[in-house]
């Protein structure tokens, strides 16, 4: 007798215990499709990103590695050759018709050229990337540090954020790549906007002519392409509000870790 | 006709012990509840279950985003640790491929290549049943696994903090003396799937212990500081997590096989669970009351 009812609790236990694994799993991406579960989750990013702020100090490097370490084939994401007749015209005349537009909350709006970009100080370093896809790879980049270039436009104090417009269509051409950053990560002494890869000057593959390098956060944060930056109190007017493509995807817009 | 399982479940918790000595005359069948996990082990218990396991399976809808391994600072593209692709043969058939170092294994329908959401076959590491979200979907398993880890970090930090200051840790899960000298006992015990009864099933045993112990304060460890290894920004902070893991890469891999030691340790915890008495276990964690069967021994110090 006793034995039937342990064979049935069993049972009982056993299929309970699958429905409610089912019922989770199940559960799980019904959730994950709910908008509310997503801005709900999502929200760990902003705790991450007060969490890191508190422990590692403004200034902090990224790791810089040797000559050696560089990759011996830098592995290209994203888009690798921008569908877009202005860009490619651009690029054939090697960039000398491109200027690269820095406006919004400035006291001076400006234009630059890729020959005003080479001629400033620039910086060279060998840093470490990190696609949010899991891998890494080492490059040499070279060039001015973006407050550098900042300094030049004079950031009104109501800007927040620096806002990246890329060259390359996304979605079959309905909008472009963009980017955003707030004050602090623009002004990190290893935020750079390359123009040289590895000691060559950048190839069209990797965001040609100048495209954006961070110490501290994921690739997909470091626009290619760059047009036009834009200095704005809220990234929230632009794309689907959400800081950039790929946070307009669903992707965090702080890319920390 | 009612068990004595049944009957004593009936009753509350102190005077089960009481009834347990007036049972039935059968000495064998007599059993007696001693109360085995406390509130707060049974509700970290099962936070912590079900924490991990939104944390392994959105953990590997990350990694399937690119299902390969590397060994060092970087990725070594054309010799990962580790990688689950799809190959086609000369005729033109696919096949799943798992390599491991220089072994390769063929792994159809499970690694590399297995049914997507149409039921057509396509190319991913794990399968659907085993990822969160099932789809492809590296934006939303980021989003479970960043969220919960912190789910993870304050469950198993306030584990530890009550572990301690209850005196837990110390009391039920540090090792006696006794308890190391009989862990080569122990052991083949446990391999003839011959498990403490009576007043022994009172106290975990040596190899329960260590077992606790070494995800406890090995394995969590090592995930969590290896999943901070891979930020960027943990990086500039505190770069001795690099020299630690030799690389990120490296912590990616490490921080892999400690996900994988942590579901072996599920998986034969369930096969313990199961073999050492199912009911009683699982009531053990949800009302915190367990069975043991009830000899002289026993029911002389639960009356103390």
């Amino acid at each position: 007798m006793s034995n039937i009812i342990s064979v049935r609790r069993r049972r009982l236990i056993l299929g309970v215990g699958a429905s409610a694994g089912s019922l989770l799993l199940g559960g799980c991406d019904r959730l994950s499709n709910l908008p509310l579960t997503q801005s709900a989750l999502s929200s760990a990013q902003w705790l991450t990103r007060a969490a890191q702020r508190t422990l590692v100090s403004r200034d902090a490097l990224a790791p810089q590695f040797t000559r050696a370490d560089i990759a011996p084939v830098f592995r290209a994401n994203g888009t690798t050759d921008p569908n877009n007749p202005e860009y490619q015209a651009l690029a054939k005349n090697g960039f000398r018709d491109w200027r690269l537009r820095v406006d919004g909350l400035v006291e001076r709006s400006r234009q630059f050229s890729l020959d005003d970009i080479r001629s400033m100080p620039a910086q060279t370093q060998i840093t470490r990337h990190d696609c949010v896809e899991g891998w890494s790879c080492i490059g040499q980049w070279t060039g001015p540090l973006l407050r550098d270039i900042l300094a030049q436009v004079v950031p009104k104090p109501q800007a927040r954020y620096v806002m990246f417009f890329c060259a390359d269509p996304m979605d079959n051409g309905s909008d472009y790549y963009y980017e955003s950053i707030d004050m602090r990560t623009a002004a990190h002494p290893q935020t750079l906007l390359a123009y040289a890869l590895n000691g060559e000057t950048l190839p069209v593959t990797y965001g040609a002519p100048l495209r954006l390098r961070l110490g501290r956060q994921l690739g997909y944060k470091m626009a290619k392409y760059v047009m036009h930056i834009q200095l704005v109190s809220s990234y929230k007017p632009f794309g689907q509000g959400n800081g950039g493509y790929w946070e307009d995807q669903g992707y965090t817009w702080y890319a920390g870790i | 006709m009612r068990t004595d399982a049944e009957h004593e479940m009936a009753t509350p918790p102190l005077a089960a012990a009481d009834r347990a000595t007036q049972g039935p005359a059968v000495p064998s069948r007599r059993r007696l509840f001693v109360y085995r996990h406390t509130i707060a082990v049974r509700i970290l218990h099962w936070v912590n279950f079900l924490t991990l396991t939104i944390m392994l399976m959105s953990g590997l809808q990350i990694f399937n985003a690119r299902p390969d391994l590397y060994w060092g600072a970087t990725s070594h593209f054309s010799h990962p640790v580790l990688s689950m692709v799809a190959m086609q043969d000369g005729q033109g058939h696919t096949w799943g491929v798992t390599t491991v170092g220089s072994h390769s294994f063929v792994t159809t329908g499970l690694f590399g290549w297995s049914k997507g959401g149409d039921g057509t076959y396509t190319e991913r590491g794990f399968p659907r049943w085993a990822t969160l979200p099932s789809d492809t979907w590296l934006a939303m398993g980021r989003l479970w696994h960043l969220f919960f880890a912190w789910i993870l970090v304050i469950n198993g930090a306030l584990y530890v903090l009550w572990g301690l200051a209850s005196g837990h840790l110390r009391r039920d899960l540090w090792l006696s003396r006794t308890d190391w000298r009989r862990l080569g006992h122990t052991f083949v015990e446990h391999l003839r799937l011959r498990f403490p009864k009576g007043e022994e099933a009172r106290r975990y045993n040596g190899i329960q212990k260590l077992a606790y112990l070494f995800v406890v304060f090995i394995v969590g460890p090592l995930i969590v500081l290896t999943g901070l290894t891979m930020s960027p920004t943990m990086d500039a902070g505190f770069p001795w997590l690099l020299w630690l893991f030799d690389g990120r890469q490296s912590a990616r891999t490490i921080h892999f096989i400690c996900a994988m030691t942590l579901l072996s340790f599920f998986v034969v915890h369930i096969l313990m669970v199961v073999v050492s008495g199912l009911w009683n276990n699982i009531r053990s964690m949800i009302t915190g009351r367990y069975a043991i069967e009830a000899t002289p021994t026993a029911m002389e110090s639960n009356h103390e």
